[in-house]
């Protein structure tokens, strides 16, 4: 079968503005990864400067990272073809992978590249897919991040999160004493750490980011003026509105599924209850009444319900609560610290930050079966949150004393490292599939 | 001018209060050290005359009121017997001077989630609050703000560096 589409790219966000980047590491990889080649990409512009990004390159690192898969190293391999009828199976065969990319770029106007990919089956001998993708210097990335998304979807049966984005926030201290200052900066940045932008910069704490489902919207507390107040600000513009400065804590923002509703914390009566405004009214109504604390809401991908996390039974545990309100239920009963629980996009685990012998870490509840796994083996470990295919728990760890990226795939399979060059970095949250990334 | 006044008669009667106690005040505790680093220039530049501190009787290293750093256990937030006369002073200085305001910042070590940590930053200052209040300090006199783990006093993660960042600061 031939298939051949044309995939339409309308990525507006525009990467300005250096920041240094991340670079990753594979600190635990996985048995079992398919074995698969991804030839490097030719480039048809006829003594035209080549594109300023390796396609190829980024199509297998993407794919290395999701320990799905095992991409051939390039020295490897016995041949290089780059159009269909240059494909010899038989070298591939020889080396057991199962399955070939190839592809070309070719200029596309002003400023454009027209980038083809094919995926074969090398055992059956056939293409299975192939796309056709225009776009720009500035989107080629993204046009590989969507190359490895098809190829991932095409051989696993689920989705790809590759052309998805982080948001963190990142601290960086100077000068000591008197003079000591901390720039605290909430940055978002592609799902493999690349094109880092800033799109908040304070000398007050940031935190709590959260990314409205539609991906054009993060919510967060800020310090600034030295009063904790919850912001939203539009992604692409950077424009921003204050929608929650009450007297005492203003935190722990989260969007419900439909983006209607953001649950968040507030003290103002008191002590920390979690309350729920309706955006388009800006109307406030109170989920939970108690005199613990109460905050950390996460919606269920239904938007029927929400974890939180509160110390009414002496210590943080995980609580479930109607989102129309009424009595809370335990959810947790492993260990004596769990806090900061999100759930899988299928509804079924929860990831959440626990106590394991003094440290802590990244777990996973699985609210059917009740399997409750400690995913990390960090000291300080916090903040995960998952991939919206649901693959991998992205969260912050600490690495020789400073705050650094890392993400563990759902299985416990592959452990990974994003490290950045300097300051600190935590509060990972991952975003939702972006706007005009799944019209295929 | 009035408010003048009766600061000087605050500070009269601050000194004559602890005349007795001030070297069990800031001196025997370690959190007091701590904040001695950051205002190393009061000490020097205060200068005292026959025996009585004719500054601003918060930077007094003699006075309980210089200690404005309180230390919490662990997932606590009660107020420790070893600071309950730093407190009491706070309370007679503000009590003695009604334009004074104090900002009670709450703060948590970096262990756990953060937004608990902000809850319980809140407790802590809250906790120092209600200390105030029993004192007879006038709620409007208090403003509360918790920065969680978000500002820690101490950048070492060890033992010692997290029991510095359980704190609350007063700050007028």
């Amino acid at each position: 079968m031939k298939r051949f589409f044309y995939l339409v790219l309308l990525l507006g966000l525009s990467l300005h503005g250096h920041a240094s980047s991340l670079t990753i590491e594979i600190t635990q990889g996985a048995e079992g990864a398919l074995p698969i080649a991804v030839v490097p990409f030719a480039w048809r512009g006829d003594g035209a400067a080549a594109p300023p990004q390796d396609v190829g390159e980024i199509v297998a690192a993407d794919l290395r990272r999701s320990g799905r898969f095992k991409p051939l190293a390039n020295n490897q391999m016995l041949s290089r073809p780059t159009r269909g009828e240059e494909v010899d199976f038989r070298d591939w065969r020889a080396l057991n992978v199962e399955n070939l990319v190839i592809g070309d770029i070719s200029p596309n106007g002003p400023g454009g590249y027209l980038v083809k990919f094919y995926l074969y089956d090398v055992y059956r001998g056939e293409q299975v897919t192939g796309y056709s993708m225009p776009t720009t210097a500035t989107d080629l990335r993204a046009t590989a991040h969507h190359i490895a998304d098809v190829i991932y979807e095409t051989l696993t049966g689920q989705p790809g999160a590759f052309a998805t984005r982080i948001a963190y926030v990142t601290s960086t201290r100077s000068g000591t004493g008197k003079d000591a200052k901390e720039r605290v900066e909430l940055r978002i940045a592609d799902a493999d750490g690349y094109g880092p932008q800033t799109i908040l910069s304070s000398q007050d704490p940031i935190m709590s980011p959260a990314w409205s489902p539609d991906g054009r919207r993060i919510a967060y507390v800020s310090f600034e003026k030295a009063q904790p107040s919850i912001w939203v600000q539009e992604v692409f513009t950077g424009q921003r509105e204050k929608i929650a400065s009450f007297k005492g804590i203003n935190g722990a923002p989260a969007w419900s599924p439909d983006g209607r509703f953001l649950a968040l914390t507030l003290s103002k009566d008191g002590n920390p209850d979690i309350f729920v405004m309706d955006m388009a009214r800006r109307s406030l109504r109170p989920l939970t009444r108690h005199p613990a604390i109460d905050t950390e809401p996460a919606w269920a991908p239904d938007g029927k319900s929400l974890v939180f996390t509160s110390d009414r039974g002496g210590a943080p545990q995980i609580y479930r609560v109607s989102a129309n309100g009424g009595e809370a239920s335990r959810v947790t009963f492993e260990g004596p610290y769990n806090a900061r629980a999100s759930y899988a996009p299928n509804g079924r685990l929860l990831t959440m930050v626990t106590r394991v012998d003094g440290q802590y870490r990244i777990a996973t509840l699985d609210l059917e079966s009740r399997g409750f796994r400690v995913m990390s083996t960090g000291r300080l470990d916090e903040s995960p949150s998952f991939a919206p295919n649901g693959s991998m728990i992205i969260y912050a760890t600490r690495v020789n004393d400073k705050g650094v990226l890392a993400a563990v795939s759902t299985d416990g399979r592959v452990q990974q490292r994003l490290r950045l060059q300097e300051g600190d970095v935590r509060e990972p949250v991952w975003s939702p599939y972006l706007q005009n990334e799944r019209n295929r | 001018m009035k408010s003048k006044s009766s600061v000087w008669l605050a500070i009269a009667m601050l000194a004559s209060l602890f005349a007795g106690c001030s070297s069990t005040g800031s001196k025997d505790d370690p959190g007091a050290s701590i904040e001695d680093r950051g205002a190393a220039g009061a000490y020097t530049s205060g200068a005292s005359q026959g025996g009585t501190w004719s500054g601003n009787p918060l930077d007094n290293p003699n006075s309980p009121l210089y200690t404005k750093t309180i230390y919490f256990d662990f997932d606590q937030s009660t107020i420790r017997s070893d600071f309950i006369d730093v407190l009491r002073a706070h309370a007679a200085y503000i009590n003695s001077n009604r334009s004074a305001t104090v900002l009670i910042e709450g703060h948590a070590d970096e262990r756990g989630s953060r937004e608990y940590n902000i809850g319980l930053g809140e407790r802590r200052a809250n906790a120092i609050r209600n200390f105030l209040e029993a004192e007879g300090v006038a709620d409007t006199q208090i403003n509360t703000i918790s920065y969680g783990e978000e500002r820690p006093a101490a950048l070492g993660h060890d033992e010692v560096s997290l029991s510095e960042n359980r704190r609350g600061v007063l700050v007028y």
